[in-house]
Order: structure tokens, then C-alpha cells, then sequence
């Protein structure tokens, strides 16, 4: 196939169900009336509206004025000559003091981060940019860093804010030009250690295997040696970057069969000439945005995925064209990858609460976060820089019932990690699901199940046995029983997809 | 929705008599799913299966039998290992702890071991070395010790020394099985897998108690619960054996309600003997329950937190000592009831020890090498290895003598019947824990 595998949809064929599977895909899911708004508005405007999201207003300002960026920070030098002295003499109190400060910091940082936590998740449910929410996610697992490495929450909030501003930005000069500056990447990935005399290899390993080029597609460990030596003075003062040029190796190096005195900015030019740095990325993006392909490329995906390539190298590694192509595309909305992305964890919870419209509970975001973390996916904390396997990793059968237990507790208030129940918050008002579709019962139930699971018509015996839950109920429709179905329907292992 | 409120109106309606047909379908149902034999063909490929029955997998290593089970028990916070394995007769141990050091006459005696104790509370430890069953290994650590909580369990988690990868024993299910996941798999109890359980294809299974390893919504609602068994119980017309991502689903689900059913139904059985309360020994009062049942998992994960004794140290680490030779006691003695206690290990580690001098709130700040136990019937009985010297200190900490990734080749050569140079992805040297 050609550049034709890229092409658009057929705008007469994009209908409430693509729609529905556009808000998904680029965001988080919609509800009636937005997956209606954008079938009406049509396919080419619908994806302009959502590409171009910095159009719409910032859902809240930036919260940097509510952190506190110094809980961590560098001892001061007159206290580290303090430190220096009571050791000296063995001024044990001080040592103590001094040690239980740094204690009291650090449990005030972990309660830091746990804030900027909840700040996400709200933000990703209320957000009227979705995808830029989804963008700033994918990038995190991406360039993937952790705060129990780092231990520096401000950091991981900074790195959060750079991840968000250049979320939709061109690949190389603004994202891996930009991670090799990033204060939490370099701690991360050792960075700070790496100095002339004794190299470091973490960053430069990990930007080529894991961040552009793919494991050992394109690269020797030579090239990796000499990357290193690049990027050899690369630290961090405080909360900026710093170039330490008495640490930084200004020899000759050779890389890519090219020899100079190369930095870290010439290292980025030359991963970029290696054709697998057009391909890796794009294949990472298809997998999150088109299908997670649970049994490895297909035809017609490795088709796509090349000419997707192609394109990305032409448009100098701009990130927005090419969601623009595959939010567009004829193969995006193929059948073959509607509902074939298992939902991550945020996923999951932020449609739901996006969606099913649920009250506010007490403690929800800290809540959802513990659950979210129990079902794999905590955020500023990926398991490895290798960010997120993410697809069937996601589900066992532990995590099943997480999952399940989790939506439960969005709809009826019952804890998913305890026997407690959390009954206070506004009543559900769950009704406002299946208004204007109350006609029967029956209308009522294959409106929830056509909009919860964006399908056209749902498997017959799944709607028998909902049916007879609504007969238990004397077939009323009323908030309670919808209660029941939501709870029904979210537990099924239909909506773990998207 | 009140539980009451439904169960008056079913029996007052006609549907009644469909609802009790229906509540006697899912019996039978449920009986037939709970036949191995004649699970449907799609959810023989289910990725958890506690349900397959033992010996449906050989051990790659010929003469191990496939059912030895091994039980770990993580002591979280740093246990002070000076104060749990006590070396007395050593003048430098009483200079460096002047308040909270255990008196030599205070110490209990270990069987041919001159010079060192157990702590006092540590009776039940007393007891299983009595009985032959205990390992004590001293001064296990590992090269350029990282104090950190973090990253300290991450490299006896990973046993890497970056703290970065799978776990040790996700990777050994792994490598079992040709890569594919082990159905026997791993059970941890807590609200979430260890790494040491994360492998690239084996994910652990986890609960902090049985009732939370099912679907809530039959405590709002009853008539729900029935509603949900009929949905995620059967197999739907939709499974076609293609693989689809709904077919995974489904597969796992159905999975779910058997694992959950036979878990519970384990659990439920009153145990042979009583456990003593605390955190630990119920833990491990559900892990025996779960081996009584013959669930043919073969790692189970368990712990108890509190040992970052950093001030007035001498009455909380009492409590955790008591509770742990009280706990792996009990536990040993459940398992010999049962009939069980020639397959199953008890493998019990901190992610450090602690500093040699206490510090200047009666506590001890983090450290490095401390002791591992062994427990069970094939474990090289009392104290083994070498105990670290306490003035050749690296910066205050003490050396180590036995690498932990020893240990684990050992646990995973003898016990588990595995290649432990695959998994570990070096060859160490293997510590002599087993009888011969």
C-alpha cells in the first residue's frame, strides 16, 4: 500500500457511533449530547475542534502557585558547612536534627505528590482539551520517569508541564531535544553522574532504545559509549538545568560512523538521521490512539504504520499532522479497531467519571488514584523507564475485579478497597443517562448499552440477561434500576474496551 | 437499593419462580465449571487459572517435585538485624547500643551457635529450630548497599542492582512454560502485586482479603449479584476462540468468578488450628487455607510493615519479633497438620538492616546487611553463614558475607527446580540452604 492507506473517511459515513469512537480515542470518552454535537458537526470539523484544543479555554490556570517548589531543594552551603562541622565533632544532636529535617521534608514531599496526582486526574476528568490530556499521558509513558527514583515532586510536575505544552509540538526539537534538559529525566536516568572522567551511559542507552529508535534498531553499543561522552556535563543546579563544562567531554567522538566534537543537541541531529527514529514513535502512537495490537503488527497496520512514517519525516517530526491524518483516517474507523484498545486504568476511571456523571464523594480523587495505582497505572510513577506495557498487562484477575469494583464505587459509593461504604456526596442522578429514551424499558437499556459500549447492537444474551435484571425490578424505569444497569453494564468485560 | 426492599418484592411478584430457576441454573453451573475436566475449550488457555489442576506443568528441572510451593514474607522498613540475631558474646555490640542492646541472659539460645542469640520474643523461631525447621541466614546484603526504602526493595525485588526490570520471580514464572504465563501463577495479599511478582507475562494475583477479590455490587444489591453472575459467568455466543480482545476478556472474567469461588470456598474452612492475632499470622492463616485447598499456585507473597524503628526502638521491634515467631510458627504447625509441610518453604527477608550504633533517639537509622530466615522441612537446620563483623564496618554499616542472590539461586535451583543463571541473568554462587 501507498500513501492511500492513509486515507480519510468518507465524511457521509461518520455517524454518532464514529463520533463516539473519535471522543474515545482522542480524549476520553463523551456523553449523548457530545457524542451528538460532533456527529452533527461532521467529521473534518469535528477533528479540527479537537486538534486544535488550545483554541478552547485552559480548564483551570496552572497550579504552580499551590506547589511548593522548594520542599526539596540543595542544603544551603552555610548549612552544609553546618552538617560538615557536627560530624566533624560528632555533634550527634545536630546530625539527628539535621536528619530529621530532611525526614520531615520527605514525607511532605510524598504528600506533594499525591496532590499533584489528584490535580491530574481531576484535571484529565474536567478538562474541556481532552487530548491534551491524553497526549500529556501518552508522553509520560513515553519518556517514561518516576518520583520514588527522583524523589522531587516539583520536578515531576515541572517535567508534567513540559510534557502538556509541547504535547502536540514537533518530535525532535521540542520533546527529545527537551528531555535531555529535563531536570527529572536527567536525575532519573543518572545523568548528574555522568562525567568526563567517568562516563555514564543511562541517558544516552535509553534515549536511542526506549525514546527514538527502538531496542538496537539502527545503533551499536560503540554509538551508545559515544552518546555518552555527548552528553557528559548534562546536569542539574537547583530546579534547571545545568551544562557543567568542566565535566563535559568536548574530545572527538564518533557516531553513526560520523566523527566531531559532538554535544548533546548534535547527538539528537544525528539519532535523527537514522530512519528508524521516524518509525518508532509513530508505531508507539498508533498503538495508543488506533489499535494495541495484542498479536503483534498486521498487514494492513504495518502498512499504515509506514506511510504514517513517511509522512511523519516529511512534516520535519511535527506530532500534529499526524494525529490529524490518523484521527481522519478510513482506518481508523475500520471495524477491525473499534473497541480493540483495552482501556488503561485512567483511562477507564476518567470515561467513566466523564461520563456516567457521577456525584462527588468524599476523598474521590485520592480514592481513584489508590485505585488506579492498584490496577497498575499510578501516575508519576511508571514501573521503569520502560513507562507502561500497557494492553493485556493491564488485566488479570485481581485488577478485573479492581476495575470493576472501581466503577461500582463511582456509581453507588461502595469503597473498591474496603467492606466501607461512602454513602455522603450528592445523590446519583442517573436518570439524566436515558433522558428522552424512556419510552420502554427496553429503549431505555439499548440506549445505556449502545452509548456505554459504543456498539450498534449489543450480544443478545447480555441484553436477555439485563432484560430479566429489569424484570426483577417490575421493568421500571427509574433511578434506581438505572443505577443497576450501569453497574451491570460497566462490569462487563465489554466496557474494559474502548 | 436495600438489600430487604428487592428480596420483598421478588418473592411478592410472579417472576419469582424465574428468579429461583435461575438462582438453580447458576448452581449448576457453577459445578460445572468447577470440573476441570470439562472446562470449555476457550478457558483452557486462561492466563491466571488457579483453577487447572496440579500437574497440568512439569518443572523444567527433573527430580523437583512440581508442587513445592514457596511462601515469602517481606519484613518492610528495615529490620534491625543486630537486635533480631544477637551477637553477645561481642563486647563492640554493647559499646554501639548502650540503650537498647538485649542482654546476653535475656537472649534465647540457638543449638550449637556460641556467642550469638535470638531475641527473646522470638520463642516460636526457638520452637521451629527445635523442630529442625529453620534456616537462619546471617549478613545477607549485596555490593554498594542502597539505603533507600525505595530503591533498597527494588533491587531485592528485581535482584538488580539498578532496582529496574521484572521481578525475580515474575521472571521465573517467565521462564517457565516457554515464556507463556505459568497458570499456577503467584498470589500476594495486599492491596497490590509486589514487583517481585511482576513479570513480563506473569502478573500476580493479589487481595488483601478474600472478600475483596470479587465483585462488590452483591453487597449493595443481592438481585445484582445474581444478574452478574448470569452475565460473567457463562460463555457467550460472542467467544469464538479467535482471540479477539473480547474473548481475552471474557476468558479472564469467567477465570475470575472460578478463582474467586475457590479461594473464598478455601478460606472459608475452619483452620486445624488457631493463628494468633496480628497482621502477619492472618495473612498467613489465609495462605494456609489456600494450600489446605490444593490450589495449585506456587508462590505466595506475604508482610508485615513497622521495622523503620528510627526512635525508642525496644518495645515496637518486641511486638514485631513476638508477632513473627509466633506467625511462622503457627504457620509451620498448620502446614504439618495438613500434611503439607514437605512442599511448601517460608522465605523471610528485609529490604536492609540497620546502622550498628543506635542513634540519638534510643533507634537505629538504616543499614545494610541483616538476616534472612528459611523455614520448613528441607531447610539446612540453624545458624548458617558467617555473622558480619562489627567493628570491619563500611561507614558505619555493616558488611555483608552472603549476597542475597545466593540465596534466591539456591531457592530457585533446589526448590523450584529452575535454571537460576536464566533468571537471575548471572551465575552466583549457591548458598547451601537446603539439606542434601
Amino acid at each position: 500500500m501507498t500513501v492511500s492507506s492513509l486515507q480519510p473517511l468518507d465524511p457521509k459515513q461518520f455517524d454518532a457511533r464514529c463520533a463516539q469512537h473519535l471522543l474515545q480515542r482522542a480524549g476520553f470518552g463523551g456523553t449523548p449530547q457530545q457524542i451528538q454535537a460532533l456527529a452533527d458537526l461532521g467529521l473534518k470539523k469535528s477533528v479540527e475542534y479537537i486538534v486544535n484544543y488550545k483554541e478552547l479555554p485552559d480548564p483551570e490556570p496552572p497550579a504552580i502557585a499551590d506547589y511548593d517548589k522548594d520542599i526539596i531543594r540543595p542544603l544551603t552551603s552555610d548549612e552544609r558547612a553546618l552538617v560538615k562541622k557536627a560530624r566533624q565533632t560528632k555533634d550527634e544532636d545536630l546530625v539527628d536534627q539535621f536528619r530529621k529535617e530532611r525526614q520531615k521534608r520527605q514525607r511532605e514531599d510524598r504528600k506533594q505528590i499525591a496532590e499533584m496526582e489528584e490535580w491530574w486526574l481531576r484535571r484529565m476528568i474536567s478538562t474541556p482539551r481532552p487530548l491534551e490530556e491524553k497526549l500529556t499521558l501518552f508522553w509520560h509513558g513515553h519518556f517514561a520517569t518516576g518520583y520514588r527514583t527522583i524523589e522531587n515532586s516539583y520536578h515531576m510536575y515541572m517535567q508534567n508541564m513540559f510534557f502538556r505544552d509541547n504535547a502536540m509540538g514537533n518530535f525532535k526539537e521540542d520533546l527529545v531535544r527537551g528531555i535531555i534538559h529535563d531536570p527529572a529525566m536527567i536525575k532519573y536516568l543518572n545523568n548528574h553522574q555522568n562525567r568526563k572522567q567517568a562516563p555514564n551511559e543511562n541517558l544516552a542507552r535509553e534515549i536511542m532504545e526506549l525514546f527514538t529508535l527502538g531496542e538496537g534498531d539502527g545503533y551499536t553499543e560503540d554509538d551508545i559509549k559515544e552518546g555518552a561522552r555527548t552528553l557528559t556535563g548534562y546536569t542539574v543546579e537547583d530546579d534547571s538545568f545545568n551544562m557543567q563544562i568542566r565535566q563535559h567531554d568536548s574530545g572527538t567522538k564518533k557516531i553513526f560512523g560520523r566523527s566531531g566534537k559532538f554535544d548533546g543537541d548534535d547527538f539528537v541531529d544525528l539519532i535523527f538521521t537514522r530512519s528508524s527514529a521516524s518509525t518508532f514513535v509513530i508505531e508507539k502512537l498508533y498503538r495508543y490512539f488506533v489499535n494495541d495490537l495484542p498479536h503483534g503488527e498486521t498487514i494492513e497496520s504495518k502498512a499504515y504504520i509506514r506511510a504514517l512514517s513517511k509522512k511523519f519525516k516529511q512534516h520535519g517530526w511535527n506530532i500534529k499532522p499526524i494525529i490529524e491524518t490518523i484521527l481522519l483516517s478510513d482506518h481508523f474507523y475500520d471495524s477491525a479497531n473499534r473497541n480493540a484498545i483495552i482501556k488503561s486504568p485512567v483511562q477507564l476511571i476518567v470515561q467513566a467519571a466523564r461520563t456516567l456523571n457521577p456525584p462527588q464523594r468524599k476523598k474521590m480523587a485520592r480514592t481513584l488514584a489508590i485505585a488506579s495505582d492498584v490496577m497498575g497505572q499510578r501516575l508519576f510513577a511508571p514501573p521503569s523507564v520502560k513507562g507502561w506495557d500497557g494492553g493485556r498487562t493491564w488485566i488479570n484477575t485481581s485488577t478485573l475485579f479492581m476495575r470493576q469494583n472501581t466503577l461500582l464505587y463511582l456509581l453507588t459509593g461502595q469503597r473498591p478497597d474496603s467492606d466501607a461504604w461512602e454513602a455522603d456526596g450528592t445523590r446519583y442522578d442517573a436518570i439524566a443517562l436515558v433522558n428522552g429514551h424512556t419510552r420502554s424499558e427496553k429503549t431505555a437499556l439499548n440506549h445505556l448499552l449502545t452509548t456505554l459500549l459504543n456498539v450498534e447492537t449489543p450480544a443478545k444474551d447480555r441484553v436477555a440477561s439485563l432484560e430479566d435484571y429489569l424484570k426483577t425490578q417490575h421493568n421500571t424505569v427509574n433511578n434506581e434500576t438505572v443505577t443497576g444497569l450501569l453497574t451491570l453494564i460497566t462490569a462487563m468485560p465489554e466496557y474494559q474496551l474502548c | 437499593m436495600s438489600h430487604h426492599h428487592h428480596d420483598h418484592e421478588s418473592t411478592s411478584s410472579t417472576g419469582s419462580k424465574d428468579a429461583y430457576s435461575r438462582r438453580l441454573f447458576m448452581q449448576q453451573g457453577m459445578a460445572f465449571l468447577s470440573m476441570a475436566t470439562t472446562v470449555p475449550l476457550f478457558m483452557q488457555r486462561s492466563a491466571e487459572g488457579v483453577m487447572l489442576p496440579v500437574g497440568s506443568l512439569v518443572s523444567s528441572q527433573a527430580g523437583i517435585p512440581e508442587d513445592h510451593t514457596l511462601v515469602v514474607i517481606q519484613l518492610g522498613g528495615g529490620n534491625d538485624g543486630l537486635n533480631t540475631v544477637i551477637p553477645y558474646g561481642d563486647r563492640s555490640y554493647y559499646n554501639n547500643r548502650p540503650q537498647i542492646a538485649i542482654k546476653q541472659a535475656d537472649a534465647l539460645t540457638i543449638p550449637g551457635a556460641d556467642g550469638y542469640g535470638l531475641h527473646p520474643n522470638l520463642t516460636g523461631m526457638r520452637d521451629l529450630l527445635d523442630n529442625g525447621q529453620a534456616a537462619i541466614i546471617q549478613g545477607v546484603g549485596y555490593p554498594n548497599p542502597n539505603r533507600s526504602h525505595f530503591t533498597s526493595t527494588d533491587i531485592w525485588h528485581t535482584a538488580e542492582h539498578s532496582g529496574q526490570g521484572y521481578g525475580w520471580l515474575g521472571k521465573y514464572f517467565d521462564n517457565t512454560c516457554a515464556g507463556k504465563p505459568n497458570p499456577k501463577g503467584s498470589i500476594a495479599i495486599g492491596n497490590k502485586a509486589p514487583l517481585a511478582l511482576h513479570g513480563q507475562t506473569q502478573k500476580a494475583v493479589n487481595f488483601e482479603t478474600e472478600e475483596l477479590f470479587k465483585w462488590a455490587g452483591s453487597t449493595v444489591n443481592s438481585v445484582l449479584g445474581e444478574s452478574y453472575d448470569d452475565i460473567n459467568r457463562k460463555e457467550t455466543t460472542q467467544a469464538n476462540n479467535r482471540d479477539s480482545q473480547l474473548d481475552f476478556l471474557l476468558r479472564t472474567s469467567l477465570d475470575a468468578q472460578v478463582s474467586s469461588d475457590r479461594i473464598r470456598a478455601a478460606v472459608a474452612k475452619q483452620p486445624l488450628l488457631r493463628y494468633p492475632d496480628g497482621q502477619l499470622a492472618q495473612q498467613l492463616q489465609l495462605i494456609g487455607s489456600m494450600i489446605r485447598a490444593d490450589l495449585p499456585t506456587r508462590v505466595y507473597y506475604a508482610s508485615l510493615g513497622g521495622f523503620d524503628t528510627h526512635a525508642n526502638q525496644l518495645n515496637s521491634h518486641a511486638n514485631l519479633m513476638r508477632q513473627l515467631g509466633d506467625a511462622l510458627k503457627t504457620f509451620q504447625a498448620d502446614l504439618v497438620k495438613q500434611g503439607n509441610s514437605g512442599k511448601v518453604v517460608t522465605m523471610v527477608f528485609s529490604e536492609f538492616g540497620r546502622r550498628v550504633a543506635q542513634n540519638g533517639s534510643a533507634g537505629t537509622d538504616h543499614g545494610t546487611a541483616a538476616p534472612m530466615f528459611l523455614i520448613g522441612d528441607n531447610v539446612q537446620n540453624g545458624l548458617l553463614g558467617k555473622h558480619p563483623s562489627l567493628t570491619d564496618l563500611d561507614q558505619g554499616d555493616l558488611k555483608f558475607n552472603t549476597d542475597f542472590r545466593e540465596v534466591y539461586t539456591a531457592v530457585l535451583e533446589d526448590w523450584m527446580g529452575a535454571n537460576a543463571q536464566t533468571i537471575l541473568g548471572k551465575k552466583y554462587t549457591k548458598s547451601g540452604v537446603f539439606k542434601t
